[in-house]
């Protein structure tokens, strides 16, 4: 049987780590590298690299990164952030990331899904999706909305239907991230993540909110995610993944033991 | 010297690391001589099997691993390498390389677990193996060890005594499979921690030798 997979988050910035609380007031708390080995060897299941570099020399910096990642990791990672064309993806994935998401460009322009499912295959092809709560309305029958550049920007397109179109594209996950529950620590939107796992036959990955190993219990059992993100809770020391994990398993949730 | 066989079709570096890792010397190639002097040949792969098919032919490649698999060179098949040794592929109707006889099949649709609860393909995460058989490069698996799989098609050899470990995902379906000097693997052995590692670093000491 499957496992549900802990995924940390490591937000890169010119190559440090940081952890924004709703996008704003990022500190930087290390290196990725050495925290991407840190989690790998407490257990982590994935890592997710999101690379919020602003400059142009984003690329070089990030890929020299995932180069270095690879070889000290030995289990699935993936980048995201900044991946706008084919010719980014590749170098990423030559990289030996295992996949890269794709976000904004993904909503300016769709077919960058399906060329890369095409090029590398609909397992390389996370949909990261930035989703807000919306009144309910013609456009947004979900209730949820599309939001970018870090939810500062609504893109009139429901999430639902969204998720449903990745998957028709190509995408081969789908990394789910609510706005709203983002850096509260009260909790994944379970709602939410429920609505879009349960409507694709795709892995959805429930990210945003995680306060506590409760929060993961709850996203993981009752909301069909199959795997959960974290961050503050693993880089600030509140947890273990040893811990998440052994208290997941004591409450029936399976994942993978690694000692 | 551990050839990685170099089709174009991904995930190289990946097996290139963690060989480098574990300290065995290796090269990334297509060139067929390098190949058939080589010791032993790990064939990764990535992507739909009839284009990786298609590259094989192309480059030569699907001879030269026929000629190793015929005069004994140990050889690994990870994921995509783990299907298209076998005779067809259900993807793209491909006619695959059949070094084991058998096909590979397509998850069905719609796949629902023990509970009930539907299942997603591909089948995505980690996953444990039932070891039916004894191979020396499973040495010190134990069955609560888990793989990364990424995946929606898997082997299906035309007879059980090639298969020598299975997977539940809603059916039962061969995770590792051998014949003679061959085995091959659905999940990924450089993804997947410190048992993937375990299973890559014993390969390169097998000597290729494996009664069913």
């Amino acid at each position: 049987m499957l496992s549900k997979r802990i995924i940390p988050c490591l937000d890169v910035r010119n190559g440090k780590t940081t952890k924004g609380i709703k996008f704003k007031e990022n500190v930087d708390i290390g290196d990725p590298v050495e925290m991407a080995r840190f989690y790998y060897e407490e257990g982590a299941d994935e890592i997710v690299f999101y690379d919020i570099t602003a400059s142009s020399e984003r690329r070089d910096i990030m890929i020299d990164v995932v180069r270095r990642v690879a070889e000290e990791i030995f289990i699935p990672f993936s980048v995201g952030g900044g991946i706008r064309t084919i010719e980014d993806m590749r170098a990423v994935l030559l990289g030996g990331a295992e996949k890269v998401s794709v976000n904004t460009a993904a909503v300016k322009d769709p077919e960058i899904i399906s060329a890369g499912a095409g090029a590398f295959g609909s397992q390389c092809i996370v949909l990261g999706m930035d989703v807000k709560k919306v009144e309910l309305s013609e456009k947004t029958p979900s209730g949820y909305e599309i939001v970018i550049h870090g939810g500062r920007t609504y893109t009139g397109i429901d999430a639902l239907a969204w998720a449903k179109k990745g998957e028709d594209l190509g995408a081969g996950e789908i990394c789910l991230n609510s706005i709203d529950a983002d850096g509260t620590k009260q909790g994944y939107e379970i709602a939410l993540t429920s609505l879009i796992s349960g409507n694709v036959n795709i892995p959805v990955i429930a990210s945003g909110g995680a306060g506590n190993i409760n929060h993961m219990h709850d996203v993981l059992k009752y909301s069909k995610a199959d795997a959960a993100l974290i961050a503050s809770i693993v880089h600030y020391g509140t947890y273990t993944i040893k811990q998440i994990k052994d208290e997941l398993h004591s409450r029936g949730i399976k994942v993978r033991n690694t000692w | 010297m551990i050839a990685i066989i170099d089709y174009k079709a991904g995930n190289l570096k990946s097996v290139e690391c963690a060989l480098k890792k574990l300290g065995l010397p290796c090269c990334t190639t297509h060139n067929l001589g390098e190949i058939l002097s080589s010791e032993r040949i790990i064939f990764p792969g990535v992507g739909a099997a009839g284009q990786a098919i298609a590259d094989l032919r192309h480059l030569g490649l699907n001879e030269v691993l026929r000629q190793a698999f015929e005069i004994g060179k140990p050889i690994l098949g990870i994921c995509l390498g783990a299907q298209i040794i076998l005779d067809k592929s259900e993807e793209n109707s491909a006619q695959c390389l059949g070094l084991i006889s058998g096909e590979v099949k397509l998850f069905p649709s719609p796949l629902f677990s023990e509970k009930n609860e539907r299942l997603k393909i591909p089948h995505m995460g980690w996953n444990s193996v039932h070891l039916i058989k004894r191979h020396s490069v499973l040495e010190g698996i134990k069955p609560a060890d888990e793989f990364y799989f990424v995946h929606s098609y898997y082997p299906v050899p035309a007879s059980d005594k090639y298969v020598i470990g299975t997977t539940d995902y809603g059916i039962e379906f061969p995770s590792i499979i051998g014949y003679k000097n061959l085995i091959a693997m659905q999940f990924h052995p450089e993804k997947s921690g410190t048992p993937g590692l375990k299973i890559l670093k014993n390969f390169c000491t097998w000597n290729g030798h494996y009664a069913e």
